[in-house]
């Protein structure tokens, strides 16, 4: 028994020390944040906090929240994933079942399924695409939020893979009984599938969440900007003139505090969901990848 | 089976996905012709002057261009290695833990900086690398007295914190793929290793070794498609003019020359020869995958 010799154990202690340190150097960033953020001014201008807070204050989450385009961003953010979500994954779910048929039932199902995956290997690029969405009109409305990426080819072709695995028996008996494809497709398909489905819906909302460059390429007022773009604005780009805090008050708060709050807020509906998605990403994604 | 020939409501199903991939794949696609002329939007694809191969002969005889194709693959290229050999390495090394729990624990620490997106990252980078009482400088400089790097703003340094901290971020989802190729392994081969009596170290390099080499060729090969995606959401969200002789790749060059500058022919060209070279990558890395490991994806 190799666990018992005196090489390994010493391997194994070795082995926990470096992947905990491992492990921990993957949240101490987002610490480091939010330590910050819940610190006083000086003590963040100071740079004396590190992975607790210094002079406990909540000083920067109340001026967030009091900033109105901060509010109305989170707002954009609500909507385009709920919105967007839905609409991706009710058109995977039409389009997974005929994907998802053998040649010998559904002929154009080799038609269809390489239209989609081209898709996945060759694109416009981005100056045509932004040329689509101004003809369309679509600048400056929240739809380009939602309605380009509506299709997921990834997501779709995720979905069809589970269908394959469903029992041919269930369908067929559908079939016998006189059931159409939409009703298999509804009251067979869709309760077996639930699970997979809200393995995608999570994927979808945090993909969602965390876009940002739609809103920068599309959208000509911050004030419209869902939480991720304004975010990359204010943060990343500095741009200050976006923020309705007056002079006097930024002066009076650092900015880091306020920073790290922004920040932490924007992390924290992807920290909420994560047990959830973990608990079924695995497997998912197992089931995608790696199919003999 | 009659119901089977009555296939139009297959048709309805797949018809609202077909239109949005027409309108937002497949025209842009036809818009690919302004990569031949002297696009000004307000003349439109139909009225803009026809330059034929101007715009790639641009591309490729402008200093700045060719840089920027050059800092695409060299750092896809170190990405694409490291973010192999680091998931590999540590799915190996996790595999070696036998205590359920610090595995979970393990596993929901390192697949969460996946989940976060780069302007949430880049808004945390840029104050933990500051030079001006970034976290990471005072470590630097009160551990080991070394003097604050610039890591955001230094040509010498921006590839490396670019590769890093993409590492950084993916290593721990990565591991996904390789361990779940670990937990495959059929147990009766160690059992058999363990009664000839071969150490845990002779165990790993004959038997872990072996079985996880199609999945590492798979991950390798597919990863080929992406060597002109160095990472656009990351550059953006780290990079400033300091750093664009080393750190510019094609797709912030792209969205700058023709966005923020107008140069729309100009960008579509760029793009075009993108989207070719990486569908070609592609089809061939998804051929090589297939003959290698007996990989499909559909």
């Amino acid at each position: 028994m190799y666990h018992k010799t005196t090489g390994y154990r010493i391997f194994s202690i070795f082995n926990t020390v470096m992947l905990l340190g491992l492990s921990l150097l993957c949240i101490v960033p987002l610490l480091h944040v939010l330590a910050v953020s819940f610190s006083s001014k000086s003590a963040a201008d100071a740079n004396i906090v590190g992975l607790w807070p210094v002079h406990f204050s909540l000083e920067a989450y109340k001026k967030t929240i009091d900033n109105p385009v901060f509010l109305h961003s989170i707002w954009v953010s609500v909507k385009r994933t709920v919105l967007g979500s839905v609409l991706t994954l009710l058109l995977a779910f039409l389009a997974a079942y005929p994907l998802s048929k053998e040649t010998s039932i559904f002929k154009s199902r080799n038609i269809y399924s390489w239209i989609f995956v081209f898709t996945m290997v060759f694109s416009g690029g981005l100056v045509p695409f932004y040329i689509v969405i101004q003809k369309l009109h679509l600048i400056n409305s929240f739809w380009v939020l939602v309605l380009p990426g509506a299709v997921n080819v990834y997501l779709t072709i995720l979905l069809m893979n589970f269908f394959r695995g469903i029992p041919k028996e269930l369908e067929e008996a559908a079939f016998i009984d006189g059931a159409g494809h939409f009703r298999t497709l509804f009251s067979i398909f869709l309760p077996v599938s639930l699970p997979a489905i809200a393995t995608l819906t999570l994927f979808s909302v945090v993909f969602h969440w965390n876009s940002w460059f739609d809103g920068l390429l599309y959208l000509n007022n911050s004030k419209s900007f869902p939480l991720a773009t304004f975010l990359q604005t204010v943060i990343v780009q500095k741009d200050m003139s976006s923020m309705s805090i007056d002079p006097k008050e930024v002066a009076l708060l650092s900015q880091k505090t306020v920073n790290a709050a922004q920040i932490f807020i924007g992390a924290l509906p992807v920290l909420v969901v994560y047990p959830f998605l973990q608990k079924y990403f695995v497997k998912g994604l197992v089931v995608g990848a790696v199919k003999e | 089976m009659n119901h089977f020939k009555r296939n139009w409501p297959l048709h309805v199903m797949i018809l609202p996905s077909l239109l949005f991939l027409i309108i937002f794949n497949y025209l842009p696609m036809a818009g690919i012709v302004m990569a031949f002329q002297n696009f000004k939007p307000w003349l439109g694809l139909a009225h803009s002057e026809w330059v034929g191969l101007e715009n790639f002969r641009t591309l490729f005889e402008r200093q700045d261009s060719v840089e920027v194709i050059w800092n695409t693959l060299i750092i896809s290229a170190l990405k694409i290695v490291l973010n192999l050999v680091a998931p590999f390495t540590f799915a190996l090394f996790l595999n070696e833990v036998r205590k359920a729990f610090f595995k979970r624990f393990v596993q929901t620490l390192v697949y969460l900086p996946h989940f976060l997106s780069w302007v949430i990252l880049g808004g945390i980078l840029l104050d933990v690398l500051s030079t001006d009482g970034g976290f990471l400088n005072q470590i630097l400089s009160s551990w080991f007295g070394i003097e604050p790097i610039f890591f955001l703003g230094d040509n010498n340094w921006f590839r490396f914190t670019v590769i890093v901290s993409d590492v950084w971020k993916e290593f721990g989802f990565g591991t996904i793929v390789f361990l779940a190729a670990l937990s495959n392994v059929n147990p009766s081969l160690y059992e058999a290793a363990e009664v000839d009596g071969a150490s845990r170290w002779k165990q790993t390099i004959h038997i872990t070794l072996p079985s996880m080499l199609p999945i590492a060729v798979v991950v390798g090969t597919l990863a080929l498609g992406n060597i002109l995606n160095a990472g656009f959401d990351q550059i953006f969200n780290l990079y400033n003019p300091l750093v664009y002789q080393k750190g510019d790749i094609i797709d912030t060059f792209v969205y700058r020359t023709a966005i923020l500058n107008g140069e729309m022919g100009l960008g579509a060209a760029i793009g075009l020869f993108k989207s070719i070279i990486s569908m070609v990558l592609i089809i061939i890395s998804y051929r090589l995958a297939y003959k290698l490991a007996n990989y499909r994806i559909f």
